[in-house]
């Protein structure tokens, strides 16, 4: 009985500090300004169960996406097998979803061969990025330190899950057996070890009692980790994907305010329509992170650090020093500097990790304190990163935002565009020539019959 | 335009030519072949001369959203007065401007790409390209504009247009939703790149010479001038030719001017 409490008032205690860690993001999030995500909801679930359930962008790269999707399924599945440990934690039962027979038993079997495919993945995963050391998981100025050591904790979490898991079938299932009884249920992989824990009872059940709770214990311990952790992309993923933007890439966003004030001045007796009571104009662009959109914070939270749009990336490709995850990684750590911040916050500051290339300065804002000029000016705004993004982070809409407080605000463009720009005011294109020679392509044509006409 | 106007006629379509179009030396060219296979087929079209303006992009990308709208609703201002319903650009950023952004700023109309424009005019006969003209069995590789293919989901139309040609089409690993940019989106085609290794047409160009084309085939300007600039940088001007698909059909049709 006793420990029936102590696991009820264990589980509510994890349970309730995720829950507060939630509500500080979710606080960081709205730091954000308004957005309405306008948009058909059929397309948005369509979207959802495709990208977000369905892990359609993972396939863009087979092998991770195999490996991810065992990973990912074992993890839906186990699920289940965690609500049972809940039933049986709070009421004393043994298998308290037994009754559900041949069911159980397929579950069961199911749960096994996918936790040990999990294991197998977590290896691979902990090879990939330890041994093989692929590219885009472990280089670059944001893959620090913090970085590469929360992705290995955690997989070697979920090993540890998953071993703790096999011990508490392995024992139970020897100590049935001796018992002479059957087990409910099917344990194709634990039926292969059923001996490896000895025969002797205290012993197995001391195994079986400890894999049993460093396997619920691990899981409540992990849900509070998340929030600090990369791995919030399991949860985050969801919602991301959910509201994410349905026009076509190409398509920038408006600022309305300009366009009132363009049209003031093309035409004078423009009324400009009134700001809501209470409500600041919009400062033109992105400084700080209370600028961009609530989505593009909500991005920040879903990034899982997997490097496919840094890596496909024409700028980082041919070495410059703009990284699509890093502004995303940046917009994190910065949002929870100046915000909330979850249980364990590590933020990255590239000045006091000696990062000599990232020229950020002292000033405590998203653009320059942490993404400089630079980088924002190497983007080619061509959408390979957020083509490339599983998740469907908008990673471009942030860097044209800083590039607009840049240029708007503080006139900081460089000198080349600033031509350019002069070009366009004084001759409608962006080269210097002469608005009068726009039809000189003409000249020499079949067209000298129309010239007159 | 105003020709059309002063005849009191409309055209089918407005072709909006575009900066590069019109002052680019290069662009021209294409400008000139789209026109002809224009009249060869026996479209009615206007072009704005004169009165056509930047349509904002390159100070869009840049962040300048002040100039872009100005220029986008003083283009606005002129198509309306005069009417226009549907423009054909060879410009994919022209065409990703007009078509994406200017709706929110009151201007609306059906725009079309010169790839899918051609694509129509091979489906329904307009344009017949008797056995492939010249360019029949010859290593054609197709490079995407960003504004075209990612920006607006065109992948197949200028891959149709040049079926057409009959001729031997390789792809390179990175095509269509996985292109690799030309190096000019964004404004870069107005400044020097960051600093880096490489410059990002040297490295879609090497992609595209290791596939050893006789042509490689574009339908955006700045993807041909960087394209070009790469040919040149990598000395095989002589044997690898940088081409609009609008050049390869006007070429292929007997139409050069």
């Amino acid at each position: 009985m006793i420990s029936n409490i102590i696991f009820l008032l264990v589980a509510l205690a994890g349970i309730g500090l995720f829950v507060w860690q939630l509500r500080k993001i979710r606080h960081n999030i709205k730091l954000g300004r308004d957005k309405n995500i306008a948009g058909d909801t059929s397309e948005r679930l369509n979207k959802l169960l495709l990208v977000a359930f369905g892990q359609q962008k993972m396939f863009k790269r087979p092998w991770p996406a195999v490996l991810h999707g065992v990973v990912y399924i074992g993890f839906l599945v186990i699920n289940i097998e965690v609500l049972e440990i809940l039933i049986d934690g709070i009421f004393g039962t043994h298998r308290a979803l037994s009754f559900m027979g041949p069911v159980y038993s397929a579950l069961m079997a199911v749960n096994e061969i996918l936790a040990f495919l999990v294991i197998i993945a977590c290896v691979i995963f902990l090879a990939r990025r330890n041994i093989t050391k692929v590219p885009r998981l472990t280089r670059g100025p944001e893959m620090r330190a913090w970085s590469r050591l929360d992705a290995n904790i955690i997989l070697v979490v979920e090993i540890v899950l998953m071993l703790a898991l096999f011990a508490f079938n392995i024992a139970d299932l020897k100590i049935f057996a001796q018992r002479g009884e059957e087990l409910a249920g099917s344990f194709p992989i634990s039926g292969l070890f059923v001996n490896i824990f000895g025969s002797e009872v205290a012993t197995l059940e001391t195994i079986r009692t400890t894999g049993w709770w460093i396997h619920i214990l691990g899981i409540l311990a992990f849900l509070n980790y998340l929030p600090s952790s990369k791995h919030f992309h399991i949860i985050m993923a969801f919602p991301n994907v959910y509201y994410s933007r349905l026009e076509p890439k190409g398509q920038f966003t408006t600022n309305e305010s300009i366009t009132h004030e363009i049209k003031a001045m093309l035409d004078p007796s423009y009324q400009v329509p009134a700001l809501p009571e209470g409500t600041e104009p919009q400062k033109f662009g992105t400084k700080d992170v209370e600028d961009l959109s609530w989505k593009q914070l909500m991005d920040a939270y879903t990034c899982t650090e997997c490097g496919r749009c840094t890596d496909v990336c024409p700028a980082n490709i041919t070495g410059k020093l703009l990284s699509p995850r890093k502004i995303i990684m940046d917009t994190r750590d910065r949002m929870e500097e100046k915000g909330e911040h979850p249980a364990i916050f590590q933020p990255n500051h590239y000045q006091e990790m000696g990062e000599e290339r990232v020229k950020t300065t002292e000033g405590k804002t998203l653009l320059r304190g942490y993404v400089t000029p630079e980088e924002l000016w190497a983007c080619t705004t061509c959408n390979a990163c957020v083509e490339a993004c599983p998740v469907n982070i908008d990673q471009l809409s942030s860097i044209m935002d800083m590039r607009r407080y840049l240029v708007l605000e503080e006139s900081a463009a460089p000198n080349a565009l600033n031509i350019m720009f002069t070009n366009i005011e004084n001759n409608g294109a962006p080269w210097a020539f002469s608005p009068s020679d726009r039809l000189n392509w003409a000249d020499n044509l079949f067209l000298a019959d129309k010239a007159v006409s | 335009m105003a020709d059309f106007v002063a005849r009191g006629e409309m055209p089918e379509i407005l072709f909006w030519v575009g900066c590069a179009g019109a002052f680019d030396d290069r662009y021209k060219n294409v400008t000139r072949a789209f026109v002809q296979i224009l009249e060869h087929v026996g479209t009615k079209y206007a072009v704005l001369g004169l009165e056509e303006s930047c349509t904002g992009d390159p100070a869009k990308r840049a962040g300048n959203e002040f100039l872009f709208q100005m220029q986008a609703l003083t283009n606005i201002q002129v198509l309306d007065g005069y009417g226009i319903k549907k423009i054909v650009t060879a410009c994919p950023h022209c065409f990703n401007t007009i078509k994406n952004e200017y709706p929110a700023l009151g201007g609306n109309y059906e725009v079309i790409h010169h790839s899918t424009f051609l694509q129509q005019l091979i489906n329904d006969g307009k344009v017949r390209i008797a056995g492939g003209g010249a360019f029949k069995g010859k290593r054609i590789t197709f490079h995407d504009s960003c504004y075209l293919g990612r920006a607006n989901g065109i992948y197949e139309a200028p891959r149709d247009v040049l079926a057409a040609l009959d001729a031997d089409l390789v792809e390179m690993k990175r095509s269509r939703a996985n292109g690799l940019c030309c190096g000019a989106g964004g404004a870069q085609m107005w400044k020097e790149p960051e600093p880096g290794r490489k410059d990002i047409n040297i490295e879609r160009t090497e992609e595209a010479l290791a596939l050893e084309p006789a042509i490689i085939a574009s339908a955006c300007p700045f993807c041909m001038t960087m394209l070009s600039d790469g040919v040149k940088n990598k000395d095989r001007e002589q044997d690898v030719k940088v081409f609009d698909i609008a050049e390869l059909i006007a070429s292929a049709e007997g139409l050069n001017a």
